[in-house]
């Protein structure tokens, strides 16, 4: 029977479906934050259950973490509280954590790729929607509550219904002016944020094989924000070769075998997939978010939209709760859109590529009068390569700030927020009310429009330069 | 998990789609390590002015609704976040029960672990039950978990498809943990199969 690599991966991990009863599936890593954790360590301790597979686990403080200043004390005590609990519940249960000294600390869903640690065919969960990142390994990798943060640490598996599958394939040639981020935010405006409830989607086509390893980690970071329990990308050459001598990598005769493995979880020619749908890369041209959720997006050539114009009442009425919320006029040009901040980085697009696109626009540029303009390296090994590379001093000359790693801007939970009316070009994954500090105003983008946008003091459509 | 009891509640009207987590628990109110007193901060953003005081302008603060134990609101409920702290915010304010025509996944599934049923259902039923409400605002339904029904003060009733296991869990308030502890030794047996077929992974 001809099977889909979901479907590969769910009958690999298949434990037992005990009758009337959920299935249990197995997991075979586990990953952690501060946020998400600590009532399930909590939980653990109450029911006097020990971790039962200390070293499926991998774990990093990145929510609340300082971006500056990090020899002082965190300022907020609950935050601070928090860490310390994580590091403390780490330390007790025998689970492996990059805190903040650590030279390896970073954004979780950075952190885990650069030490190998997830592999194609794998089970991954996280108590954290974008765990879906690590689908670009071929892993069925996605995010739980902390409910289920327990019942891994406690069993090593989760109850699980089996998702529908969704082949999203994207065929043609993307314009050098575009990215992952680009096909990620057009796919959402195609399907919308509930298009994907109840799949998981599987990525294929020639747009899509083409991408780096960073750029289909971005694409499947944002396969949630369609309501999709997961995203995969096939493994192929791209992913073993990124994978090879990494900490957590198979290593020696482990890798033949391992290899032989992953080359088989790919879906068989022919498989079937509930939903097929086909977007031209070549239609895609660099994306804005212009509302207050990311399937309102547009290209960066076009004009926020009226409400006036839409006939469904409900996508009115959300149409013009999000222009006022975003102090938009309707018909206005996206590249009229002036900004006061610019953020580059979260686990959507914090890595080293990300960074050189960044740096490349803001290179021998400044940043406009008024706007306010940072970099967050995703991780720690990032900053290094970064600074080895000379992106830093490229910043730096340009009037940006240089941080240290975190989810920061993202979603604010550090200290970096917007202020009420701030608006900001971001190259984070939800641009909801409130996201970047109480009354902020989000628009999702690449990190070279981000960057353009820094430096023009408002959107500004790259490709005419 | 306190098992979910049959009741007859005021049913509260928010009348909006696509309800994120961002909304119904803020992020900078997910640094505590506990997991209760989310109630307070429940829709936060939108339910208090910036001196603190209630909004009058939000609909869950209408003095009709003040003892609503019952949620009807529009599509998509609870997309974005997996944070649990979105279900354990709306138990705690008081809520046991969400009505709507779909949720996030992530969400829909937490719901389940802290006693809240999330009711799906159609189009039409939902428009048919929001608009009792409008006209008759802290009118009461009754929930009726084992016969999957809702019944509401017009003598309108609805029947709701739902996951039998599902179903079970939340009127026995069971420990799923616990329920799959009891397959230990399948797990056990998983475990020794995968460090035979795929070794490296246990290395």
């Amino acid at each position: 029977m001809k099977k889909t690599m979901y479907e590969k991966i769910w009958d690999d991990h298949l434990v037992h479906e005990p009758d009337g009863q959920a299935p249990i599936l197995y997991i075979d890593r586990h990953l952690l934050h501060e946020v998400t954790s600590p009532q399930a360590f909590e939980g653990l301790r109450n029911a006097g259950r020990p971790v039962r597979r200390t070293t499926a686990n991998l774990a990093t403080l990145d929510h609340c973490v300082p971006t500056k200043d990090r020899h002082l004390p965190i300022k907020d005590p609950i935050a601070r509280k928090q860490v310390e609990t994580m590091i403390r519940n780490c330390a007790d249960n025998g689970v492996q954590l990059y805190d903040m000294e650590s030279p390896n600390n970073g954004i979780i869903h950075i952190v885990v790729p650069e030490h190998g640690f997830v592999h194609p065919g794998m089970t991954v969960v996280c108590g954290d929607s974008h765990t879906a990142t690590h689908g670009a390994f071929g892993a069925l990798a996605f995010g739980i509550g902390t409910s289920e943060v327990e019942h891994v640490l406690s069993s090593q598996t989760l109850r699980q219904k089996k998702s529908r599958t969704m082949r999203v394939h994207v065929e043609g040639e993307l314009s050098e002016y575009c990215t992952a981020k680009d096909i990620a935010l057009s796919i959402i405006g195609h399907i919308g944020t509930a298009g994907g409830t109840g799949y998981v989607i599987e990525y294929t086509g020639d747009a899509i094989t083409r991408l780096s390893m960073e750029g289909r980690m971005t694409l499947c970071n944002l396969a949630i924000e369609s309501g999709a329990r997961a995203g995969l990308v096939a493994a192929d050459e791209k992913t073993f070769e990124f994978l090879k001598g990494r900490e957590f990598a198979p290593q020696g005769e482990d890798w033949d075998r391992a290899l032989a493995y992953w080359k088989s979880t790919v879906s068989d020619q022919g498989a079937e997939y509930d939903t097929e749908i086909t977007i031209d890369a070549d239609d895609i041209v660099p994306q804005v978010t212009w509302g207050t959720s990311p399937e309102q997006v547009i290209g960066v050539d076009c004009k926020v939209p009226d409400p006036q114009h839409i006939v469904d009442e409900e996508k009115k009425k959300a149409c013009a709760d999000a222009l006022d919320y975003m102090g938009l006029q309707a018909s206005a040009n996206i590249t009229d859109i002036a900004i006061d901040y610019a953020f580059v980085g979260s686990c959507t697009n914090g890595r080293i590529e990300d960074l050189r696109a960044a740096a490349k626009v803001a290179e021998g540029t400044t940043v406009a009068e008024g706007v306010t303009a940072i970099v967050v390296p995703g991780s720690y090994r990032v900053k290094q390569q970064a600074e080895e590379e000379g992106l830093d001093k490229i910043f730096l000359a340009a009037g940006w700030q240089w941080r240290e790693p975190g989810c920061s801007m993202c979603l604010a939970m550090n200290g970096d927020e917007l202020k009420p009316g701030e608006r900001c070009a971001s190259t984070s994954n939800r641009n909801f009310e409130g996201r970047q500090g109480k009354g902020g105003r989000t628009h999702l983008v690449s990190p070279a429009m981000a960057a353009a946008a820094a430096v023009a003091g408002q959107f500004v459509d790259i490709r005419q330069k | 998990m306190k098992p979910y009891t049959d009741h007859t509640s005021v049913a509260a009207l928010m009348d909006r789609s696509n309800v994120d987590t961002d909304q119904i628990i803020p992020k900078q109110f997910l640094k505590k390590v506990e997991r209760s007193g989310f109630g307070a901060h429940l829709f936060h953003d939108w339910r208090f002015n910036a001196d603190g005081s209630e909004n009058a302008e939000f609909e869950l603060n209408k003095d009709a609704f003040k003892d609503a134990r019952i949620l009807v609101a529009g599509d998509n409920f609870g997309c974005g976040s997996s944070r649990e702290h979105a279900p354990w915010a709306i138990e705690d304010y008081g809520f046991n029960t969400i009505i709507s025509t779909s949720y996030a996944d992530i969400f829909f599934n937490n719901c389940f672990k802290n006693g809240i049923l999330p009711i799906v259902v159609s189009r039409r039923d939902l428009d048919q039950l929001m608009q009792e409400i409008r006209t008759n605002e802290g009118v009461r339904f009754s929930i009726d978990l084992p016969e999957q029904t809702i019944t509401t003060a017009a003598d309108f009733v609805v029947k709701f498809d739902i996951d039998e296991f599902r179903k079970q869990n939340l009127l026995l308030g069971l420990d799923e943990i616990g329920m799959t502890l009891q397959n230990a030794d399948k797990i056990a047996s998983f475990e020794a199969r995968q460090q035979q077929t795929h070794p490296w992974l246990w290395k």
